[in-house]
């Protein structure tokens, strides 16, 4: 028997689990698609008390669209993320960054949520969040709150959930019209979390940039945003020469870790690079050629 | 106690639910009484709740060709399909299957031959030591089920979610390709 011993309930409502999570505290634990907390069980690095399983929640896994958000339940897994044609087609950022969550295998049971909740420091779908000011909805015994992305995530594996909270639902905004968004990383090998990944989001009018967003992920405890970078590239020509030093001086500010992987200065080597990358073919995708 | 018909206390396990609460709330257990069907055929049976389906598998029903590696996810050799997605067993309580049905690597060729899928590994050079080959072949046959002509991508996409430390996968990518003509489905 791997993980020390536990007691397991499986909920089958929203409301159910939150009064679950109340009665238990900090001695319970939300198991989603296990993809992230069954290995750390199985290591005995975790050794909650109770788990509380929500995969019975069915009304928690849903793709719909609402007025100009896409809202995703918390427990929608991975796998049907990247098969609905509607996640493609409207929130294309994110069905490009979930195929390189894990691998199949392991997409057929992670979740959305367990993904955001989990808060790696090199997972793709936060910095995906943050690059779409995607809003967190997370219900507690006292109701329910609706968090940004800078508010939700707060360090190193750390976000605002509280151990009697529930995160519901993500709401990813829909993009206007001529807005290119593009997700690319460097891996150690296909499947593995990012030693450096970066979302881009680019609107344009002609030629000009109208608006960009830049997140990167396995850079720093959390997503982090460039915002010095967005907003030296809101009103430039879209140029290569542009995104490029968008692109290094938004790496030059990262302050990322050394590991035996991989160097600080390489992921900031690595990261200017896959910025520009992703700001160019952002801006192709939403209708512009690079000069 | 519990609603769920596949999923019910043991006896043995007091179920009491304290009168103090006004709405009743579900009680944690240690063990769960489950029922699910592998390969085919209904189990019925008490296992505590920390026991992976991987574990339970091996051990309860003593199907050992579900192969442990890693027991965190990485490795694939524990792939097994729930109601024919292939996922990580390690991963996976057995009380999370109740209900649900599980396919492992010993229901492809219950009989004598091999089935279409084993016949390629073994033709191709698919396999050598065999630690990692029922994982391969469960994803492999999920994959096949989907797609009756899968692209390269699609085979690559598959295999990359397992290690194999003998053959150096050209191998199995053949044999996946060749079972993909082969398997009548
Ligand atoms: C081999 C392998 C490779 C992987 N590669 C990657 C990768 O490249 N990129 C990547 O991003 N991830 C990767 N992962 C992890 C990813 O697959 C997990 O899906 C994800 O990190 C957690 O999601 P989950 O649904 O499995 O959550 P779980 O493991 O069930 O839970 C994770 C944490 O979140 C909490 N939680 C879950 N749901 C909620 C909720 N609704 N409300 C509040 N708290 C909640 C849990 O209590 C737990 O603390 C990999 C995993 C494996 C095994
Ligand atoms: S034993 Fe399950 S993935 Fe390695
Ligand atoms: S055949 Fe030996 S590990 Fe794959």
């Amino acid at each position: 028997m791997k993980p020390a011993p536990f007691r397991y309930v499986a909920p089958r409502s929203v409301d159910e689990t939150l009064a679950l999570l109340a009665e238990h505290g900090a001695e319970g634990k939300i198991l989603a698609g296990g993809q992230s907390l069954v290995p750390l069980l199985n290591m005995r690095l975790a050794r909650p008390q109770v788990i509380v399983d929500i995969n019975g929640i069915r009304s928690l896994a849903y793709i719909r669209r609402k007025d100009d958000h896409l809202h995703v339940g918390a427990l929608t897994r991975q796998r049907a993320v990247e098969e609905s044609a509607t996640v493609r087609r409207q929130v294309p950022l994110l069905w490009e960054a979930i195929r390189f969550v894990g691998h199949p295998q392991i997409r057929t049971r992670g979740t959305v949520g367990g993904s955001l909740a989990h808060a790696d420091p090199s997972a793709e779908l936060p910095a995906v969040a943050a690059a779409l000011d995607a809003e967190l909805v997370v219900r507690s015994p006292s109701g329910e709150r609706a968090l940004s992305p800078g508010e939700f995530f707060a360090g190193y594996l750390t976000t605002a959930l509280e151990p009697t909270d529930l995160l519901t639902e993500i709401r990813f905004p829909l993009l206007p019209e001529r807005t290119g968004t593009a997700f690319v990383e460097v891996a150690r090998r296909h499947g593995d979390f990012a030693l450096v990944g970066v979302a881009a989001v680019v609107r344009r009018s002609d030629g000009t940039i109208a608006e960009a967003r830049l997140a990167f992920t396995g850079v720093g405890p959390g997503p982090v945003r460039a915002r010095g970078a967005e907003g030296r590239l809101a009103g430039s020509a879209g140029t290569s020469r542009v995104f490029a030093d968008a692109a290094r001086e938004a790496a030059a500010r990262l302050d990322p870790e050394s590991e035996i992987h991989a160097t600080a200065q390489y992921r900031r080597d690595v990261a200017a690079t896959l910025a520009r990358r992703a700001l160019e073919l952002a801006w192709q995708r939403s209708g512009g050629r690079t000069r | 106690m519990n609603g769920d018909p596949a999923h019910t206390t043991p006896a043995q396990a007091p179920a009491r639910v304290p009168a103090r609460r006004k709405r009743r709330l579900r009680e944690p257990q240690s063990a769960l009484t489950i029922r699910f069907t592998v390969n085919g055929e209904t189990v019925e049976r008490t296992v505590e709740v920390r026991k992976t389906l991987a574990d339970f598998l091996r051990e309860d029903l003593g199907l050992t060709g579900t192969h442990l590696g890693c027991e965190h996810g990485v490795c694939g050799a524990c792939t097994g399909l729930l109601n024919g997605e292939p996922v990580r067993s390690c991963l996976l309580f057995a009380v999370q299957a109740a209900g649900a049905g599980i396919e492992t690597v010993e229901s492809l060729a219950p009989g004598e031959g091999l089935h279409p899928v084993q016949a390629a590994f073994r033709e191709h050079h698919g396999l050598q030591c065999g630690f990692c080959t029922p994982g391969f072949l469960m994803s492999a046959v999920a994959l096949l089920r989907d797609h009756t002509v899968p692209t390269d991508e699609q085979i690559l996409e598959t295999l990359g979610g397992h290690l194999c430390r003998c053959t150096g996968y050209q191998g199995i990518v053949e044999a996946v390709r060749a079972a993909a003509r082969t398997w009548q489905r």
